[in-house]
């Protein structure tokens, strides 16, 4: 217990306060529901929490690891937490009183402006939960600028399209997020190729559309073709909008070179470890234009009295604490801690850190998959296709089985898409990056060697 | 300048300047003093149809944001979109170059909802 | 021309410099042979470039800025900042939980889902509820994941209830959720006695009501003594009684809401769970829900099967995801650990610290500053600055200058219902010491406002920023260091 208030001290207060005892302070609380029994198990000291979080955490296996699917893992400069975990950065809390929060307001106006140097971008804000949810945000961004642009539509169904190669777990947030919306419909768009052609983007793209959007890389690892998709959903009035690989960007074309509306991204990766899906961050960004309907905060770069830098949250009437059910997002508390070990890792690599750091994943994932399509039984998916630092692979049997089986070795092999895309039972979603050696993919193809081929089916 | 003592005002403190079969609205002087520096006004579409009394446009300061109410039912003629630009001119010429919206008259007759000046001034004062 | 603070890592930026280098590529394959020109980027990222030890100087210089627990007391009001263990963070952040892949096979993974299961069942028992759902990723999620299962229990039922009831003096995001979950919002008043007003209250449940949403104790620091009836009538006009409960400090160990009457309650694991607030986040907002919800709770969800911890997203009931993978776990982590440090009548004690903390708070600073309402609060307190009787000095002002007395300021001008509202919890951990010094500083500030307003209106003046332009900012909004493409 963290409580440093003595009986003596309690009873001092007490009376202070002009009451008997501490059940009077209570007395609003139903007699009969007050302290019920409870059921938890009994308090640990310090030094036992250790060892049982040890023992717990002895239960996790860190096999060498091929896994990606929206999680990718990447190297985390030691300075990075050091710098991020200083009780003034994790112990604050949202910049309300400027005056004694500069050091958190200049990080994350920092923040912003790598975001948009990274994505190449008008604004970006403060941070949002994740990825998946920072699309939904963004797609409620494009519902809005689409009522505001059509006045004499109101109500009446608004489309969002997006191909089946975004993630699963962004589609599934989308749906949860519009499905009570009378005049929303989601559409997703089969890609039996592994990317979104756009000329059948283009058949369904209508007046009625309000956003597509497309990760680039997709979920498969292909890289869409983007700036075509793109010019498709501008043809007809619609937004775009783009979810990005944002070390990736150490390579790839920017979002805001092909004129994105709005760009989003997952943070894992710019300094955050995976820890099992978060925290990490969602990156949100867009063009100008459309900063009145963004949510979440913003940092602003301003004077004080006598004319001396200085930094606040602005745009605050937006926001839910002012416009209550009118604001455009209920965010409040965000993912600024993530936001900061972030803008730490992007200060830290620079962009030569970035373009090393994605080069290699683009090296060493085209090195592993030629690797493994060589071995008898093995193909690359989409064979043809371009793809940035993750491949589907099909195998000579089941991906789950597979996965097992490479597992005995230690070796997690890949994400097995099965359970997401029946059509792919055979197929495993494989990742290298940066964090991986030479010798990690041989050991990797040389267990691949070792599985056995299924009896035909 | 829609000289303020010959436009009409609402309880939501918006003026209206009638001009044949369209007017021209704003918030009242009073109502940029309480708000205090306007840093961004939010405006309808033009053509879009609105109704008297209901919201229509959105007024903000730094920590607050308020609705702003037609003072007629009808279309969107007009916006001023200069405002985009220039929120501080709701503060330095509320009935100037501060002016928010034109709207076609649909019921002219719903001036009789309206207050003039000088029952404006009343109703600041006291409330009623 | 602005004068310079503390300069951006932009300007402190030199070409060629470099911090972290990776490994050379020779002999892989290169993006300049296969990727296509039309993905290629063409100018490289502006980001900074500078060595490792400008950058390790210049964000902890910016630390340096800040006011934060560590270094001073910090009574904003619902938030609940109290001390944050730092072995939490150790565990969170070493290897076997930090680098776990989400995607791993549940075999791989049975630590961390064994922690999880356990978390579950850990809040189950304090809050009274039957199930729980980890995945929302702060308080506003879990109270849209609330709306969200609201409406799929009655539409289940073959009702399509539309409305929600929400006291005026909730906080902004229960609004703010309710209409991202396509519900209306019908704001109810408040009474004198700063509870909800149980005619007006009466008068808006209607056979449209999906859910009333109350926020224990409510964002004046008053425990809703009605909520017994409250729960009865909800539940007699066919709507679930919500409890936001982002003020769980105050009943942790004292009282379950699902004693109350209440269905389902997130909680901000944050606050009463205590992980570090980290500039604005992140937290966790975790929802519990009685039986007859359970099955609407977002996938995935633990379950124990065979003495094996699973995922499991097969519910179809379900609302589905609100985000991509099961959650913010390294906040999960944190709380599981802070919950192994307490019993139950350990919990009971820090929810008792913190009411009696507040109320004697509010008892040292009577003489200067009125409460709200008074009778005694529960873990905070809501006094007014009356600016009559302090030659025009506002609740802003006394903010200002108290941070030049070395303490945050408690949240200001909220709740909206009470003008010139200052909000003030000082949490269980702050020892009486820091207490009697607040108020000493409370009390000085009042004295100066009678004697020399001028000092107090123009603070704070020994801060790194004195006031800053918020009109201009917000005016024309300044929001990245110029220059988003390389030059290079």
């Amino acid at each position: 217990m963290f409580v440093p208030t003595t009986e003596k001290e309690r009873q001092e207060m007490l009376r202070k306060i002009g009451v008997g005892s501490f059940d009077e302070l209570v007395g609003s609380i139903p007699e009969k529901a007050r302290n019920p029994a409870y059921r938890l198990p009994k308090a640990l000291t310090e030094m036992e929490l250790a060892r049982h979080m040890e023992a717990l955490g002895a239960q996790n296996r860190l096999p060498l690891s091929f896994l990606g699917g929206g999680a990718q893992e990447h190297y985390i400069p030691a300075a990075v937490w050091a710098v991020a975990l200083r009780g003034e950065f994790a112990t604050a809390y949202t910049p309300y009183q400027a005056e004694a929060s500069q050091g958190t307001l200049q990080l994350i106006y920092e923040f912003q402006s790598m975001v948009c140097r990274l994505l190449e971008m008008e604004v970006a804000n403060a941070s949002h939960y994740d990825g998946a949810s920072a699309l939904a945000e963004a797609v409620n961004v494009a519902l809005l600028d689409f009522d505001g642009r059509n006045p004499g539509r109101r109500g009446a169904v608004k489309k969002v399209i997006f191909p089946e190669t975004l993630h699963p777990h962004y589609r599934a947030t989308l749906k949860t997020y519009f499905h009570q919306r009378a005049d929303v419909r989601l559409e997703c768009l089969p890609c039996p190729d592994g990317t979104l052609a756009p000329s059948v983007l283009a058949g369904y793209v209508d007046d009625s559309t309000a956003a597509v959007a497309a990760s680039c890389p997709n979920f498969f690892g292909l890289l869409e073709p983007a700036g075509e998709l793109c010019r498709a959903a501008h043809a007809r009035g619609a937004l775009f909008i783009a979810c990005v690989d944002p070390v990736g960007m150490g390579i790839l074309e920017p979002p805001g070179s092909y004129g994105a509306d709005l760009a989003v991204a997952e943070g894992i990766g710019l300094g955050i470890p995976p820890s099992f899906g978060g925290p990490s961050l969602g990156l949100v960004a867009a063009k100008r234009s459309l900063l009145r309907k963004m949510p979440g905060r913003f940092c602003g770069l301003t004077a004080d009295r006598d004319g001396r830098r200085g930094y606040v949250l602005t745009l605050q009437a937006r926001e839910q604490h002012i416009r209550r059910e009118k604001s455009s997002s209920n965010v409040c508390t965000n993912q600024a801690l993530c936001a900061t070990a972030a803008t730490i890792h992007m200060a830290l690599l620079g962009p030569e850190g970035l373009r090393e750091a994605a080069e290699l994943c683009y090296g060493l994932s085209h090195e592993l998959a030629s690797a493994l399509a060589d071995i008898p039984g093995f193909r690359l998916k989409f064979g043809g296709a371009s793809f940035y630092n993750e491949f589907v692979l099909q195998c000579p049997q089941d991906a789950s089985q597979a996965q097992k089986f490479l597992l005995k070795d230690d070796i997690l092999a890949g994400y097995p898409l099965g359970a997401d895309y029946p059509w792919l039972k055979d197929c495993l979603l494989v990742c290298a990056t940066e964090t991986k050696t030479r010798a990690d993919l041989r050991r990797l193809a040389e267990a691949a060697r070792k599985l056995p081929v299924a009896a035909a089916r | 300048m829609f000289n303020p003592e010959i436009c009409l005002y609402a309880k939501s403190h918006e003026w209206a300047h009638v001009d044949g079969e369209s007017a021209t609205a704003g918030i009242s002087d009073h109502a940029q003093h309480e708000i205090t520096d306007v840093v961004y006004v939010e405006l309808p579409q033009v053509g879009r149809v609105v109704e008297q009394g209901k919201p229509c446009a959105v007024v903000e300061s730094v920590k607050a944001a308020f609705d702003v109410y037609s003072p007629f039912s009808g279309e969107i003629s007009e916006v001023n979109a200069e405002l985009a630009s220039h929120p501080e001119w709701v503060n330095q010429a509320p009935h100037g170059q501060g002016w928010f919206f034109k709207v076609r008259l649909a019921k002219p007759g719903e001036k009789e909802n309206l207050m003039s000046f000088e029952q404006y001034r009343e109703f600041i004062k006291t409330g009623k | 021309m602005i004068n310079q603070g503390e300069a951006t890592i932009f300007e402190k930026s030199v070409p060629q410099r470099r911090a972290i280098r990776f490994p050379a590529t020779e002999g892989l394959p290169s993006s300049k042979d296969g990727l296509p020109a039309e993905h290629r980027r063409a100018a490289s990222a502006a980001l900074p470039e500078a060595s490792e030890l400008d950058v390790v100087r210049h964000y902890t210089r910016l630390s340096q800025l800040n006011f934060s627990i560590d270094t001073h007391f910090y009574p904003l009001g619902s938030c609940t900042m109290k001390y944050n263990p730092k072995i939490n963070d150790q565990i969170a952040l070493g290897p076997r939980f930090s680098k776990l892949h989400p995607l791993q096979p549940d075999e791989t993974a049975q630590g961390i889902l064994e922690a999880l299961f356990r978390l579950e069942r850990a809040l189950c028992e304090l809050c009274g509820m039957d199930a729980f759902t980890l995945q929302p990723s702060a308080g506003a999620q879990g109270e849209f994941v609330g709306v969200l299962v609201a409406r799929a229990y009655h539409q289940k039922r073959g009702e399509n209830r539309t409305e929600i009831l929400i006291p005026d003096s909730a906080h902004g995001t229960n609004p703010a959720s309710a209409s991202l979950g396509a519900l209306t919002p019908i704001s109810v008043r408040s009474n004198a006695r700063g509870r909800l007003d149980l005619a007006d209250f009466k008068s808006r449940l209607s056979p449209k009501t999906a859910l009333v949403m109350l926020t224990v104790p409510n964002t004046l620091g008053l425990f809703e003594d009605d909520i017994l009836e409250i729960a009865e009538a909800a539940h007699r006009a066919g709507a679930l009684l919500y409890m936001d409960g982002a003020n769980f400090n105050a009943l942790a160990g004292l009282v379950k809401p699902g004693d109350l009457g209440v269905d389902m309650a997130h909680l901000n694991l944050h606050k009463t769970f205590s992980t570090p607030h980290g500039g604005g986040g992140p937290g966790a907002g975790p929802l519990g829900v009685k039986k007859h919800l359970e099955d609407f709770l977002p996938v995935p969800r633990v379950v124990e099967e065979a003495g094996l911890y699973r995922l499991r997203g097969d519910f179809p009931l379900s609302v589905g995801r609100v985000r991509a993978f099961f959650g913010n776990v390294g906040v999960l982590v944190r709380a599981y650990c802070y919950l192994r440090r307490h019993s139950a009548k350990e919990f009971r004690q820090i929810s008792e610290s913190a009411i009696l903390h507040a109320n004697y708070l509010k008892a040292l600073l009577k003489p200067a500053f009125e409460a709200f309402v008074d009778e005694p609060c529960m873990h905070e307190c809501i006094l007014q600055t009356d600016p009559k009787r302090m030659n025009g000095v506002r609740t802003m002002d006394v903010a200002k200058r108290l941070l030049e007395y070395g303490f945050y300021a408690p949240t200001v001008y909220f709740p909206l219902i009470v003008p010139e509202a200052m909000m003030l919890e000082p949490t269980e951990t702050e020892s009486k010491q820091t207490l009697d010094e607040f108020a000493r500083a409370m009390l000085a500030i009042a004295e100066e406002a009678r004697k020399t307003p001028e000092r107090v209106k123009a603070a704070p003046q020994s801060l790194p920023v004195k006031r800053l332009d918020e009109v201009g900012a917000a005016r024309n909004p300044d929001l990245s260091w110029p220059g988003r493409v390389s030059s290079s």
